[in-house]
């Protein structure tokens, strides 16, 4: 029904956009982490892969990147099961508050990382809201100093901040199962326990996965909570990065990473789809 | 489903309403006492909080580098806002009723700056910056989050169009209107409690937005820019008073996107779609 004209009108001005400020930076990026950097601090455009082989062979690089990959893998877990149970409650026994607690779950959801992140810092300080009360409490006499500048505070803040991005699709797989199935496993026979396991469970797969690569891929990337509150123990593989593309001006160097990262998000992207689609009921 | 409540499932019920508890109060407890400590007299820190007083927040009030940076977020946020929404809205009608080469790739693309960590957005859009020669300003950080919520106006509305009964653009076609007599007077009304929606939640995300303005930052700081700034300074209580009011203005700006959606969609779902878009995400 829709004219051919129409259509284009309506293709161009996106496609173009999305072009020139997506994909023609991604490209760049490309090219940037084959090019390097000369004595007098120019980008050099002759290709080469000498980045590639300077994170190959530096140490530095490799047990930054695992680092960051256990921190991430630690908030995916965590995220998993603070969400899991709370998105099976809301879905299944929240009756009339429904509604309510799930707008507690999208507040924070997009309510601002800064903030988010800075009372962390204010509460896990060595004078901190934390600290102070257990003194005041006479738990402890000297100020806990593993709270803050940690991984153990980078875990922690990444775990608040990402929760509420996995109990959102688990929630929506949830609401999607078939409450009939329910029934039915129960009018069988079966335990809630079991048809919790064998029916409820495995139909809410695809959130788990979906909620899970959310957890990992967005707190893999991250830069500034380690900045606010992880310390020197705390730095992760972006936080490289930035130094590259900052003080060390190394932008080459600094692209290669990031086009490494990019390489491993999308190709989990890619995965997650995969098994959201395998283990989706159609 | 009474059936199902049965003892055991009851007992359960109460296990997972204390998980719920526990997992609300780790989401809100720190933000309650972030809002607290804006009051506290004796600085952030020290338990418990004592001589409590406004002192902070009139600080905050006569501070001219924090209201400089509130008119530079809110320009940016408006500017981002409207880039976002002309590319946004065609970009999600165009992935519903046009066939086109390279749609899945485009669909992927539009969609990636929501899940992609900021700082590959924000050191993309650098290089490409570096590249034009375009200083960096307020202007680099408004194209960068124009870009990056583009996916949040096209999942928004392509939600919206789910929806939508295609028979009133056909009846409008078929009585002689044009296709932008049709756009303007059909499909954009038809839509627009999903473009308002859409609006509240791109201006406020970008208000909010740190990672990719991180990286595209000029002279001029953005709200997020300049408590950064400060923090590196060492905390005050004025940060948590600009923190407290920071939320308390997301807070309202999320809650009637909500509104809007449940109007429009009246089932609990809203939102999911934004992160997990099956209908975006089909091959």
């Amino acid at each position: 029904m829709f004219s051919r004209r129409y259509k284009a009108l309506l293709t161009a001005p996106p496609l173009i956009w999305v072009t020139v400020f997506l994909l023609v930076p991604y490209a760049l990026m490309f090219c940037y982490s084959f090019w390097s950097v000369s004595a007098s601090q120019t980008i050099v455009h002759s290709w080469n892969v000498d980045n590639y082989k300077e994170l190959l062979q530096k140490a530095v690089y490799w047990q930054t990147l695992l680092r960051s990959m256990w921190i991430a893998v630690r908030v995916m877990l965590f995220s998993l099961a603070l969400g899991y149970p709370l998105a099976y409650f809301l879905s299944f026994f929240a009756g009339s508050r429904k509604d309510l607690l799930y707008q507690l779950v999208i507040i924070p959801l997009w309510v601002s990382y800064l903030v988010r992140a800075y009372a962390w810092k204010t509460i896990l300080g060595s004078d901190g809201v934390l600290n102070t009360l257990l003194q005041y409490l006479h738990v402890t006499r000297h100020p806990l100093d593993f709270l803050l500048y940690s991984p153990f505070a980078v875990v922690l803040t990444l775990t608040h901040i990402y929760t509420p991005f996995t109990i959102l699709p688990i929630y929506a797989a949830l609401e999607h199962v078939p409450r009939s199935l329910v029934e039915a496993s129960h009018d069988l026979g079966a335990t809630p326990s079991q048809t919790f396991w064998r029916v409820i469970f495995p139909l809410s797969i695809p959130g788990v996965v979906a909620g899970a690569t959310f957890a990992f891929v967005l707190s893999l990337g991250d830069f500034l909570a380690p900045l606010l509150l992880g310390g020197p123990s705390g730095i992760m593989i972006s936080n490289i990065v930035v130094s590259l593309f900052g003080a060390a001006y190394n932008w080459p160097l600094g692209a290669a990473i990031s086009l490494g990262m990019l390489v491993i998000v999308v190709s989990l992207l890619f995965l997650s789809e995969k098994l959201e689609k395998k283990w989706s009921v159609s | 489903m009474e059936r199902f409540v049965t003892a055991a499932a009851a007992g359960r019920s109460r296990w997972l309403l204390a998980h719920a508890w526990a997992v609300f109060a780790f989401l809100y407890l720190p933000i309650a006492i972030l809002i607290l400590y804006s009051f506290n007299g004796q600085g952030v820190g020290g338990f418990p909080p004592h001589h409590l007083t406004l002192d902070w927040y009139r600080t905050l009030f006569s501070d001219a580098a924090i209201w400089d940076s509130v008119l530079n977020s809110l320009e940016v946020g408006c500017a981002a806002m409207i880039i976002s929404l002309t590319f946004g809205i065609p970009a999600a009608l165009a992935l519903d009723r046009a066939q086109f080469p390279g749609k899945a790739l485009f669909r992927r693309l539009v969609l990636l700056p929501l899940i992609l960590p900021g700082i590959i957005t924000g050191l993309s859009l650098l290089m490409l910056f570096d590249l034009m020669s375009l200083r960096l300003s307020l202007l680099t950080i408004t194209l960068g989050h124009g870009t990056a919520l583009i996916s949040v106006a096209t999942t928004e509305v392509f939600a919206g169009l789910q929806k939508l009964d295609r028979a009133q653009e056909e009846a409008s076609l078929d009585l002689g209107a044009n296709h932008w007599q049709t756009f303007w007077r059909i499909t954009v009304p038809s839509l627009k409690l999903s473009i308002i929606g859409a609006a509240l939640l791109i201006f406020t995300l970008s208000m909010d937005e740190i990672a990719v303005s991180f990286f595209l930052i000029g002279r001029d700081n953005t709200l997020p820019l300049e408590i950064w700034g400060r923090l590196r300074r060492g905390i005050t209580p004025e940060i948590n008073a600009v923190s407290a009011i920071i939320f308390a203005f997301s807070l309202i700006t999320i809650v009637l996107w909500y509104r809007l959606r449940v109007t429009e969609k009246g089932a609990a779902e809203v939102g999911a779609e934004l992160i997990e878009s099956p209908a975006l995400s089909e091959g």
